[in-house]
């Protein structure tokens, strides 16, 4: 008799870290030998602000079950004002998402700047966690772009 | 009442037309039956001329096209289409100089299926009284409360306030009841996120994307839609899954954040009965407890809650769709 095997679920969570702050902090981190999961997939864009919210959607049809959102503190921003603008943008959409059903806890923006390594670290590590606790994401999937 | 205010509109539009100030009038014709009215351009003959409680469409959008045309155009526009009127103003997707705006009465607009869901078929004529149907039909006289029979966009009215006019026809006062209006946002917002995908699932799975929400959203004047672009992958006419389903509400949606005036004219022609204006409501409360109050389309300007920002807004990790 064939036996299933039961994969465990291993979540896959997308970074979207600006340039000038989280990506050097993501850096930072690297280079102090700071661990975050290895399940987080980093995508380097210029400014938060640059994530028009068809990103984060897509994202998640591709099969992330964690969508994370990293830019410069607000106030900091490479381009003066690019962080302020995520921060109204991405807090309608999630709310949005969250009123369809969506648990909140998926989606996320933090603002790690390139001196806080540690801080980079801390977040995805927690970040990870919980996305583990939540298991995968059932609610805004494509099965159009599922394997198996 | 009802008669009164259409033929102090047609006669209006008449003396307009005649001392040569428009060239041509933008109001409701009457089809098939009372209930069956459709927006039309009147320019010599007024057959058909009508105005009456189910004359719901808002005619704001049809201005983005006909102030390409040569010569003026008069326009009747309900208080909550004078919200649109003025936000596509500030857009600069009408000529305010070809439009001569007329605003009109409106005590709430009716919705047919009501009717019918009171299991009155076979209508032959309406007659209409301040606050009752009188409908004739086959099987008999029947007579139905007005506001049993409100259509979505009209439960609640945000405003009844004219916020732009050249001219105006008001016979009676207007009520609003603003209150009201994010009631059930809120009774969706208490349920736990599991019952409130369950709703929009049910709901949004009903979508046969007809697309008539985006084709009649006054807000949606873009000439090249992004649903239109067969590269978008959310072009196609079946939504394939559950994800196309919300990933085509969600775009519509955020695309006229911040514009949206809350006419909901979307879940009025909307075929399948979604109550789409739900979504935009949800946006608009957002952005009313977060970012200070606003209203669309209420002055011209060309700020909106999207597009601006204050430096000390909330951190968008607090703001949240409903309770978990």
């Amino acid at each position: 008799m064939q036996e299933i095997e039961k994969k465990e679920h291993k979540p896959l969570i997308v970074a979207f870290c600006c340039n000038w702050c989280s990506y050097a902090g993501a850096d930072l981190a690297g280079s102090s030998r700071l661990s975050y999961p290895a399940n987080v997939k980093i995508i380097r864009v210029p400014c938060s602000c640059r994530v028009n919210p068809i990103f984060i959607l897509k994202a998640f049809q591709r099969g992330a079950d964690g969508v994370i959102l990293c830019g410069c503190h607000p106030g900091d921003c490479h381009y003066s004002t690019g962080n302020f603008h995520t921060r109204r943008r991405m807090g309608i959409l999630f709310s949005l998402l969250n009123y369809f059903g969506i648990e909140k806890e998926r989606t996320r923006i933090e603002w790690v700047s390139a001196a806080e390594g540690q801080k980079f670290s801390l977040v995805m590590n927690d970040f990870a966690k919980t996305i583990c606790s939540l298991g995968e994401n059932r609610r805004l999937e494509d099965l159009r772009c599922k394997k198996n | 009442m009802q008669e009164k205010l259409e033929s102090l509109m047609q006669e209006l539009a008449l003396k307009k037309i005649a001392s040569g100030e428009v060239d041509r009038v933008l109001a409701w014709k009457k089809g098939e039956s009372y209930f069956d009215v459709s927006p039309a351009i009147f320019k010599e003959s007024f057959d058909g001329f009508t105005y009456n409680a189910f004359c719901g469409a808002n005619l704001s959008k049809f201005l983005v096209e006909e102030t390409k045309k040569e010569g003026k155009v008069l326009v009747f526009l309900k208080p909550c289409d004078t919200y649109s009127f003025n936000q596509l103003l500030s857009e600069h997707r009408i000529n305010r100089e070809k439009v001569y705006v007329v605003g009109i009465e409106c005590q709430g607009k009716l919705d047919i299926n009501k009717v019918y869901a009171k299991g009155i078929d076979g209508i032959l004529d309406i007659e209409e009284t301040d606050s009752e149907l009188k409908i004739k039909t086959i099987y008999g006289d029947k007579t139905v409360k007005k506001d049993e029979v409100f259509s979505v966009k009209c439960e609640t009215c945000k405003s009844k306030k004219l916020v732009v006019f050249d001219e105006k026809i008001v016979l009676n006062e207007m009520k609003d009841n603003k209150e009201k209006r994010f009631d059930i946002v809120e009774k969706l917002e208490s349920m736990t996120e599991e019952e409130r995908f369950a709703f929009w699932q049910a709901e949004l799975s009903k979508c046969i994307r007809c697309n008539a929400c985006r084709n009649v959203c006054p807000a949606c004047t873009c000439t090249n839609c992004v649903f239109d672009n067969n590269k978008s992958g959310i072009a196609g006419k079946a939504n394939a899954d559950s994800f196309e389903e919300k990933l085509y509400h969600i775009i519509r949606a955020f695309h006229v954040a911040g514009r949206c005036t809350d006419c909901g004219e979307c879940s009025r022609v909307c075929p399948q009965g979604i109550p789409l204006h739900l979504i935009n409501r949800k946006i608009i409360k957002d952005m009313n407890t977060n970012y200070g109050e606003y209203q669309a389309g209420e002055t011209v300007t060309p700020l909106n809650p999207i597009v601006d920002f204050k430096k000390d807004d909330v951190e968008a990790n607090t703001v949240v769709g409903g309770k978990k």
